[in-house]
């Protein structure tokens, strides 16, 4: 068998856009299928449901999601509840979002609904990056087809009033920081607030509302359908579920695919992607949850779970499990370098530690990459990088400092090495001063 | 962050064509009446995609329209990216992911391409019909390296594959958009590993169904 997840457990079985997005193919994939019988035995038991699925947001922080549903206030009293989808997916390496709204629409508008009504929300906001315009079309006609079929709308067939609306972005990362992508929905800039208060307590337009990423949105229908206990069944406790991978860099088939969680990372590279270019000896590191998370040595690679724990352990994270690979050919430091110039480019300028940080780093990594560095700026460069994680508003800092942290952990000789070879027959280096002998 | 400023040069005004005004309409239905300010960005999306790109005379409309003070709108035009604040090429605007999943997997390569044949980075070409930009992660990374055109995504390219998109847009045709080696999506290439037992498109699923774990019922 390949992998591990059999067919007939894959939550999204169109995944690659084989079969019709629309309401019909979506219906006889089993998409709205019992959904009337979820939402008549009451919100607690949708609740307690997705509690004990032991399903963890998939967005890349991992909190559980039906715990982060029970947090919205018991009542509806002046202020209306909202659900707010974040589908703002730009973390390099992530593509899985992108397939969920071109080609299973129907999932995502499902378990809105379900999710709506399991929070006491007439509303839900799906915010969308602005690039994906063919996934916002898609997305849009099959809300469309949902209102006529009058499966949302209200008075709509389930019996709670629910109106969907798409929202979509305009090419900031930082957006998808819940907060940041609540002021960017009220027609800000994307600047993250200071928590307190929580999301729960005053987040759109000051109302109740939750954040949620779409994956997690997405799988809730199926899960009510099949049992908490059949999605538990997956993976190792606390890291359980199906999970959507994406595998991009060097593999020979870079792709998109449903598999258990805490599947080896190895054998879901050498089963679904047909291993490293080159065979598996030419592995160098592996980012194994997207760019924001540190990366691995191949060596790690042999035992290391696709799960949360697992990841946490050797000091990386399952963040959204964007694996990304580079072979023995790749420069880790310039590609480390070109993530950094990423993180200052999406910065949103708000906390002074990450807006200056950000670049710093930045230039100082893109000049370690031709070796044009002192020795002791490697330490320099990991002490800006601690003093920028953890003092900032939201996660962005953080994000940037840790695949430099994760780089230098692993391979500081190459970078030593890069910076010794650089100054042989270069007596001067800028910066350096060399005194005469008496 | 990334700093961006208007364009030098202005047009003395600006008028929403009746297209777009239709659309702003219907874009303002989704918010409640007193949050308008809501759909600035979608806004500013539509009038970038009437005139190519934002001008100031249109910043100030915006904000008339949605009862801002202009500088919000301008807030919020100057953050986002994705916001053009100069004009842009008719024929093709090429945005190139350089994040380092494209990176790894040849986006330089792709920008030496477009360099060759349109000119320098976030310049529009002499004749007025091409620009080329080397954007942050696009979201397509199991497809790279991949560039959005306009308006879609055009994905795993090569070299060879983007020249020829380029000269196809210059000959006036519409290159279709999706993945240039040859696969429908993001499946591996080739070689399917999943979604292939039959039972899961025959309609079975859709059958009626008991939910599981229901509460239990109430002693009577």
């Amino acid at each position: 068998m390949v992998g591990i997840l059999e067919d007939k457990d894959r939550i999204f079985t169109n995944l690659y856009g084989f079969q019709d997005w629309g309401l019909e193919g979506a219906k006889k994939r089993g998409a709205w299928n019992a959904t009337p019988d979820m939402l008549a035995h009451g919100r607690d038991w949708v609740i307690n449901q997705i509690k004990n699925s032991g399903l963890r947001g998939r967005g890349g922080a991992g909190f559980g999601t039906g715990l982060k549903w029970s947090f919205m206030p018991k009542e509806v009293k002046d202020r209306p509840h909202y659900l707010v989808v974040n589908a703002d997916e730009s973390e390099p390496g992530t593509c899985k979002d992108r397939e969920i709204m071109r080609h299973d629409p129907h999932l995502l508008i499902e378990g809105c609904l379900i999710a709506s009504f399991a929070m006491q929300a007439n509303a839900c906001y799906i915010y969308i990056r602005g690039e994906y315009v063919r996934e916002r079309e898609v997305l849009e006609a099959a809300v469309k087809q949902a209102y006529e079929a009058k499966l949302i709308g209200k008075n709509n067939v389930h019996g709670w009033d629910f109106d969907l609306y798409i929202h979509h972005g305009g090419g900031a990362y930082i957006c998808g920081e819940e907060t940041a992508l609540l002021e960017s929905l009220e027609g800000k800039k994307g600047q993250p607030r200071l928590k307190p208060p929580f999301p729960a307590g005053a987040g759109l337009y000051g109302c109740p509302t939750t954040v949620n990423n779409v994956e997690s949105i997405a799988v809730v229908g199926t899960i009510l359908r099949r049992g908490a206990d059949w999605f538990a069944g997956f993976g190792r406790p606390n890291n359980t579920g199906t999970k959507l991978m994406c595998v991009s860099g060097h593999v020979e088939r870079p792709c998109n695919i449903e598999e258990s969680m805490s599947i080896p990372l190895r054998q879901l590279l050498e089963d679904h992607c047909g291993g490293i270019r080159g065979g598996w000896g030419n592995l160098k590191a592996i980012i194994p949850g997207g760019s924001s998370v540190a990366m691995i040595p191949a060596e790690q690679c042999e035992t290391a779970l696709m799960d949360f724990d697992s990841l946490r352990e050797l000091r990386s994270g399952l963040g959204t499990a964007a694996v990304i690979v580079m072979d023995k050919s790749t420069d880790l430091v310039k590609a480390i370098a070109r993530l950094a110039y990423f993180y200052k480019h999406e910065s949103c300028g708000q906390c002074t530690p990450c807006r200056e940080g950000t670049g710093w780093m930045w230039r100082v990594m893109e000049r370690m990459a031709t070796g044009e560095a002192e020795m002791k700026e490697i330490d320099l460069l990991l002490d800006v990088a601690s003093q920028v994680e953890g003092h900032t508003i939201c996660a962005l800092g953080d994000a940037a400092a840790w695949p430099i942290q994760g780089l230098f952990r692993h391979f500081r000789p190459e970078v030593e090495d890069r910076i010794t070879r650089y100054r042989i027959g270069r007596p001067h280096v800028q910066g350096v001063t060399l005194t005469a002998a008496e | 962050m990334s700093v961006r400023r208007l364009a030098k040069d202005q047009p003395a005004s600006f008028t929403f064509s009746a297209a777009t005004l239709k659309q702003v309409k219907w874009w303002l239905t989704k918010y409640p009446a007193a949050r308008k300010q809501s759909a600035v960005l979608p806004i500013l999306w539509l009038v970038q995609k009437q005139e190519g790109w934002v001008c100031e005379p249109a910043i100030r409309q915006i904000a008339e329209m949605l009862d801002m003070p202009v500088i919000r709108v301008l807030e919020v035009a100057t953050f986002y990216t994705m916001i053009q604040l100069e004009p842009v090429g008719k024929v093709a605007l090429i945005q190139v992911c350089g994040t380092t999943p494209c990176m790894l997997r040849g986006a330089n390569d792709l920008m030496k391409v477009c360099k060759d044949k349109i000119g320098a980075k976030d310049k529009l070409s002499a004749d007025g019909a091409f620009t080329w930009q080397e954007v942050e992660c696009l979201g397509a990374c199991s497809n790279a390296p991949m560039a959005q055109i306009n308006d879609y995504f055009y994905e795993d390219l090569t070299p060879e594959t983007l020249a020829q998109i380029i000269d196809d847009f210059k000959a006036g045709k519409a290159p279709k958009a999706g993945s240039y080696a040859g696969r429908h999506s993001s499946e591996p290439t080739g070689a399917i590993t999943s979604l292939t037992d039959p039972a899961l498109y025959d309609g079975s699923k859709a059958a009626k169904l008991t939910l599981p774990n229901l509460p239990e019922a109430e002693p009577a």
